[in-house]
């Protein structure tokens, strides 16, 4: 049966959604829902008390949805598209919570990345270092490298 | 909300939750057992919608945002269909596991619910 999976993995080598990122890409849906979720009550509710914060909210949650459609496409394109928003997202979880957690004046409510994605079990500063790491792993073949299943790194990511 | 269903329902979700990683970890793909896990937490998602719509008729009333709420159970409701559709496309272990990440984070989002409908700081 193993055989069999290892088989049907190796004959869609370009999908990054393969294997174990399928989860990866679970949990990053999950993080849009919850983000999104949370900045449309804070929008909805009082976007009068801190517009700062919840549209860094609203901004976070559209990066993290881009994201998670990025990774999940095919090709070189998205391939850039799921850097840049995961970059953005690692960027934007330092930046955010180091400034909250030193100034807390600035951030008195709470986005998706304050103290380090805190009230998210901390999974907004760990997923987009895994996201990176996912990607390093599984470059899409360039044009030049197109028609070649047995190329080594596809036939390690299959196995992956 | 009801404390002693909501609860259940926690239990339920985590129950599920680690069944279906440990399930599919152990490389079984997605079956009756762990779909059918998937779709008990749904019911009692639903079960609790109803019962979230019901409960202020009878002087249980949330103590938190009423929109917070319905946001956490709307989209909690979203989860296990989806994680499960995703499972019937694609027939493999990481289906499984995906499914107990969904169950999981059903788990959070209910235990959330329960704050907002009672334990209110400000």
């Amino acid at each position: 049966m193993s055989k069999l999976q290892n088989a049907s993995a190796q004959a869609r080598p370009s999908t990054r959604m393969s294997g174990v990122g399928r989860v990866l890409v679970a949990v990053y849906g999950v993080l849009a829902l919850a983000a999104t979720g949370r900045s449309f009550v804070q929008i909805v509710s009082n976007f009068d008390e801190a517009p700062l914060a919840y549209t860094l909210s609203a901004l976070a949650a559209v990066v993290y949805i881009v994201a998670t459609i990025a990774l999940v496409r095919p090709g070189v394109v998205w391939y850039r598209v799921a850097w840049a928003t995961i970059v953005f997202e690692f960027t934007g979880v330092i930046v955010v919570g180091a400034i909250s957690v030193m100034m807390p004046d600035l951030f008195p409510h709470d986005t998706v990345w304050s103290g380090f994605g805190r009230g998210y079990l901390y999974i907004p500063l760990v997923l987009p270092v895994l996201g990176m790491w996912w990607l390093a792993k599984h470059r899409p073949a360039g044009p030049g490298a197109s028609g070649a299943p047995s190329h080594p790194d596809t036939a390690e990511a299959g196995d992956a | 909300m009801i404390e002693w269903f909501t609860w259940v329902q926690l239990a339920v979700a985590v129950a599920a939750g680690v069944l279906c990683i440990v399930l599919g970890l152990a490389r079984r793909v997605p079956s009756d057992l762990t779909i059918g896990a998937l779709a008990l937490v749904e019911v009692l998602l639903v079960v609790q919608l109803v019962v979230a719509i019901l409960a202020p008729a009878f002087g249980n009333e949330p103590t938190g945002s009423v929109l917070e709420f319905y946001t956490y159970l709307i989209s909690a409701l979203l989860l296990p269909p989806a994680a499960a559709f995703w499972a019937l496309l694609e027939r493999n272990r990481w289906s499984t596991v995906v499914l107990g990440v969904a169950a999981l984070a059903v788990g959070v989002m209910v235990y959330r619910m329960f704050q907002i409908w009672t334990v209110q700081s400000a």
